[in-house]
């Protein structure tokens, strides 16, 4: 493909750095990354990779915009109110970026339809918020060896992480299984600095686009911690688990399974 | 070197291009060359004058020649030396 003018000045930024160049940024206008959930984390996330110009773009969630979505969920809007997170999303997006395709399931993802939504994507981006679907997307991907850039957030403090199937740790050899629904915060004990998604959703954006243009090094077995109060980030090892049920030598995990939803969507 | 020895594999004319545009469109068109070959860019920015050559130095190429055409135009020679 050859860029028009209005692409080598929408990119120029891109362009004229070393690691990116117009090779670099044609792939990303090749490539293909599925966010899950449309939420705190999807928004930024989601506004990052548009603006960067990746090429395709398929969100998946199953709410609907709320009041209360409105302190963290930057991609939607007043005049959005009940109107399906992926459709307002997708509008923000699409006007930000019209380079973009822009694919909106409103949905759940489950153990018999996430295979095949996500087989077509380059990278997966967990911005889920709850751990049914953390990990049930952490073995989908684990199966399909696909790139999985994984956050999460509380209160003051968010996660970021880089699983790479067969060359890293997976979310399984950090968190062997969902903790029991009793021990997660419930939903009145929930909160979130409304910004902390906007940290830890451009870090996630990061990371993906560092996968996509193969530069720099991944979260790869590694958990960075980031402390808003305390103004810390920590890198801590996660070194992968050869007893993992998912990615270890002898999996016990040989098929997807649903967890009950019996938690509070935290976070998202 | 005089001029007329070095024979550009490429031409690009970016006249009434200011920067960053300037360096953007030299980059893609060196990008598109292979590592050897001598690019010639036809510029009448003056900022671009001393801006495209410092870039292209920055980023492991050679300048090999700056040369005033007349009044307003100047020619950059640049020969790729990296991807
Ligand atoms: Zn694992």
């Amino acid at each position: 493909m050859e860029f028009t003018d209005e692409q080598v000045q929408r990119y120029s930024r891109h362009i004229i750095l070393p690691e990116v160049g117009g090779k670099g940024q044609k792939k990303l206008l090749a490539s293909k990354v599925f966010l899950v959930g449309a939420g705190g984390l999807g928004c930024p996330v989601g506004y990052y990779l548009t603006a960067a110009g990746v090429g395709t773009i398929g969100i998946v969630d199953n709410d609907e915009v709320e009041l209360s979505n409105l302190q963290r969920q930057i991609a939607h809007g007043t005049d959005r109110l009940g109107m399906p997170k992926v459709e307002s999303a997708k509008k923000t997006f699409q006007n930000l970026n019209p380079d973009v395709n822009i694919i909106a399931l409103r949905g759940r993802l489950t153990k018999d339809n996430i295979l095949d939504i996500i087989n077509d994507y380059d990278v997966v981006v967990d911005g889920s918020d709850n751990f049914p679907t953390r990990y049930l997307v952490n073995d989908a991907c684990v199966m399909l060896k696909k790139p999985l850039v994984s956050g999460a957030i509380l209160r003051f403090e968010g996660q970021v992480t880089t699983v790479l199937p067969g060359e890293g740790h997976c979310y399984r050899c950090l968190f062997e299984a969902p903790p029991p629904p009793g021990l997660v915060p419930s939903c009145q004990e929930a909160g979130v600095l409304g910004v902390l998604p906007g940290v830890i959703g451009a870090l996630q954006a990061t990371e993906v686009l560092k996968i996509l243009l193969g530069k720099g090094q991944p979260l790869k077995n590694s958990l960075l911690i980031y402390n808003a109060l305390s103004v810390s980030f920590r890198k801590v090892k996660v070194p992968r688990n050869p007893d993992c049920p998912i990615c270890g030598a002898h999996p016990t995990i040989t098929a997807l399974q649903d967890y009950d939803q019996g938690y509070c969507q935290l976070g998202g | 070197m005089r001029e007329e020895e070095i024979k550009p594999d490429k031409k690009i004319d970016i006249r009434g291009l200011v920067c960053p545009y300037t360096f953007v469109k030299a980059k893609l068109a060196i990008e598109d060359m292979e590592i050897g070959q001598v690019l010639e860019i036809l510029v009448d920015y003056p900022e671009a004058i001393k801006n495209i050559p410092k870039s292209m130095q920055d980023h492991g190429q050679t300048v090999l020649e700056i040369s005033k055409k007349d009044d307003r135009n100047w020619v950059i020679l640049v020969r790729k030396e990296k991807e």
